[in-house]
């Protein structure tokens, strides 16, 4: 039991993580990243060639893989998202676009990186030993690093003039303009922000179960459950719903090895979203 | 529709049944890209559905496999005949689609569009885990093709292993879309169209002249199941099998796309969509790697350029070419011919 409890803890941390990211895009520009999981697999694998090719140190490494997703999501939202956000029609296209790239980031991964698990050298050897629970040091070097990002990225948003800049932008739109928030550019930097959490996770996952190039869509899945269960566009919202899930899929699978967990997770999930549609954390709307 | 309008439609699909087999006849793939394009643009149509009354609906492929499912397990299982497997394949998907929907209905915009996104995932893995009904991974295999219909000892339909199966499933894909969109014009253009483009308009407000938003968006949602369930049953008639990953999470985006690419606001939006987009998808094969890539610059472009579908570019001087109701995002956007 306490295995699952430690289990928990670390899949909460890794998945809080990619909530956030998809939890600030939502919030700051009121699009749904689709590519989330796809930018999650990217992390990896320039992690992977940083790390696991080149033999980098991996600190070197996760700031490689956050400065290539900042640019990713910085261009996506340039050249794509604030054309169409722009003409403001409806949330239809901004969606679609989201889809289009997600398939655009998948096929090109699936180009330059090619379609094998790619793993790399363990962080740390050894494993820990918490009551009758086993974890592995690199585990916990994943959990603390998630952990700290996390915490960073709270004080960052608490305290930073961007952070607030950022999060005027997510309570109202036109207030944050008419104070002066230049809102093209700082939208521009949540994309990127976000985008950068996503690598993250996925450059701390490489470390533990490797990557592969069709990850993406199940981690946007993750992603979208989190963010449902805890509502959309709030931070502490993304991180409930992350340790949530965590502590679901851990707790799932110790009784149903086979593909059981999930099915009851959507079923619990649309059960709760009719009784909550806004979930945990989110403002009743509609 | 005017009685002449009718005959020029009825005269063209009969043209296009003939003539397509005489045609390709004896080029079986690229008949089957016809029927899979027909077939596909029957289940995008439950997709436009949904998005005609304002919901964002990416987990059709979970009704599809459904469908597909349950007309698999009405042919092994209860031994019926595929022409009674094919609308109790719809029928189930409706019905699932109402008990799913009661809920999940009371979702809007991108709330509406997690949950069903996951709903793909839900329905493969549903698929996996009942193996007692679906025989799980390994799915239900060796589905005979359809037999013959008779009455009275008249056949109406052919047993489609005495004929070229291609063409038979041609044609059964073809007049599947020819009912499935002449429904759907009708739909639209009725009382229940206007009902539901009060549905997309405001729901609150809809809602406080007295429409019954909670049952509409549940019908149209059946409705559009229904479609979903009709197409997936038609494609366990070409494949004669059925896997948990039949219809993945990438076939829903993708019938979504179709919607999007012939425009949300033209009912024959999704057929046009199906059409293009499929077809220049096989052409596009020599890229082999590329495909998708190529796909999803399409697709980006499409939405950067032409955000309203195919169907909303006009060549100078013709009339308006939409089959249903305006909708009033048309209102909303700024185009071209509108300033003049």
């Amino acid at each position: 039991m306490e295995q699952v409890l430690v289990n928990g803890i670390y899949l909460g941390c890794q998945y809080a993580l990619i909530a956030l990211g998809l939890t600030l895009i939502f919030g700051l520009m009121g699009v749904l990243n689709f590519a989330h999981g796809q930018m999650y697999v990217l992390g990896g694998f320039v992690t992977y060639y940083v790390y696991g090719v080149l033999g980098l140190p991996f600190p070197l490494a996760l700031v490689a893989t956050a400065a290539t997703l900042c640019v990713t999501g910085a261009l996506f939202d340039k050249l794509l998202f604030r054309r169409v956000l722009r003409r403001g029609a409806r949330e239809e296209s901004s969606m679609l676009l989201a889809a289009g790239t997600a398939l655009l980031l998948e096929s090109l991964i699936l180009i330059v990186f090619g379609e094998k698990h790619r793993g790399v050298p363990s962080l740390a050897p050894g494993v820990a030993r918490i009551g009758d629970a086993f974890l592995p040091y690199s585990r916990i070097v994943v959990m603390v690093l998630a952990a700290a990002l996390i915490v960073g990225f709270i004080v960052f948003m608490r305290q930073t003039r961007i952070g607030r800049g950022l999060r005027a932008i997510a309570q109202d739109r036109e207030a944050a303009l008419l104070q002066g928030v230049d809102v093209e550019r700082y939208g521009m930097l949540g994309f990127a922000f976000g985008a950068a959490l996503a690598g993250l996770a996925g450059s701390l996952l490489v470390v533990i179960s490797g990557v592969n190039s069709g990850l993406g869509t199940w981690i946007s899945i993750k992603a979208f459950i989190m963010v449902m269960i805890g509502g959309a566009g709030v931070v502490s919202g993304a991180i409930l719903g992350g340790f949530i899930l965590g502590m679901a899929e851990s707790l799932g699978y110790r009784f149903f090895p086979g593909g059981e967990t999930y099915l009851m997770l959507f079923v619990a999930m649309i059960v709760f979203l009719a009784i909550r549609p806004q979930g945990l954390m989110g403002k009743p709307w509609g | 529709m005017s009685p002449r309008i009718a005959i020029l439609v009825a005269a063209a699909v009969l043209a296009w049944l003939v003539g397509v087999p005489l045609a390709v006849g004896d080029r079986p793939y690229d008949i089957g890209v016809l029927t899979t394009a027909s077939a596909l643009s029957v289940i995008s149509a439950g997709v436009w559905l949904m998005f005609y009354i304002g919901r964002i609906h990416i987990g059709q492929g979970a009704f599809a496999l459904v469908g597909q499912y349950a007309a698999a397990v009405a042919i092994t299982k209860l031994g019926l005949s595929f022409w009674i497997a094919l609308p109790l394949a719809g029928l189930v998907a409706a019905l699932f689609a109402c008990a799913i929907g009661f809920p999940i209905l009371r979702l809007k915009g991108v709330y509406f569009a997690m949950v069903t996104l996951s709903l793909t995932e839900a329905a493969r893995l549903s698929a996996q885990s009942f193996e007692s009904v679906t025989g799980g991974p390994r799915g239900i295999l060796n589905i005979p093709l359809p037999g013959a219909v008779e009455v009275f000892g008249l056949t109406l339909v052919p047993d489609f292993g005495e004929v070229n199966p291609h063409i038979a499933l041609f044609c059964l894909a073809t007049l599947l879309a020819v009912a499935t969109f002449a429904a759907l014009y009708r739909i639209v253009n009725s009382r229940l169209g206007w009902l539901f483009r009060s549905l997309q308009q405001n729901e609150d407000l809809a809602s406080s002249i007295g429409v019954n938003v909670a049952r509409l968006r549940v019908v149209a949602f059946a409705i559009g199941s229904f479609l979903g369930g009709i197409g997936g049953a038609f494609f366990l008639a070409v494949q004669q099998s059925v896997y948990p990953s039949s219809f993945q999470v990438q076939d829903s985006i993708y019938l979504m796309l179709y919607c999007f690419l012939g425009g949300l606001g033209y009912v024959f939006g999704p057929l046009v969509g199906t059409f293009v987009l499929f077809i220049a998808f096989e052409f596009l094969h020599g890229l082999n790697e590329f495909q998708p890539l190529i796909y999803a610059l399409i697709m980006i472009g499409l939405m950067v350029w032409l955000p309203n579908g195919l169907l909303s570019l006009r060549l100078p001087g013709s009339g308006p070419g939409d089959g249903g109701g305006r909708p009033p995002w048309r209102r909303w956007l700024r185009r071209p011919e509108n300033r003049t």
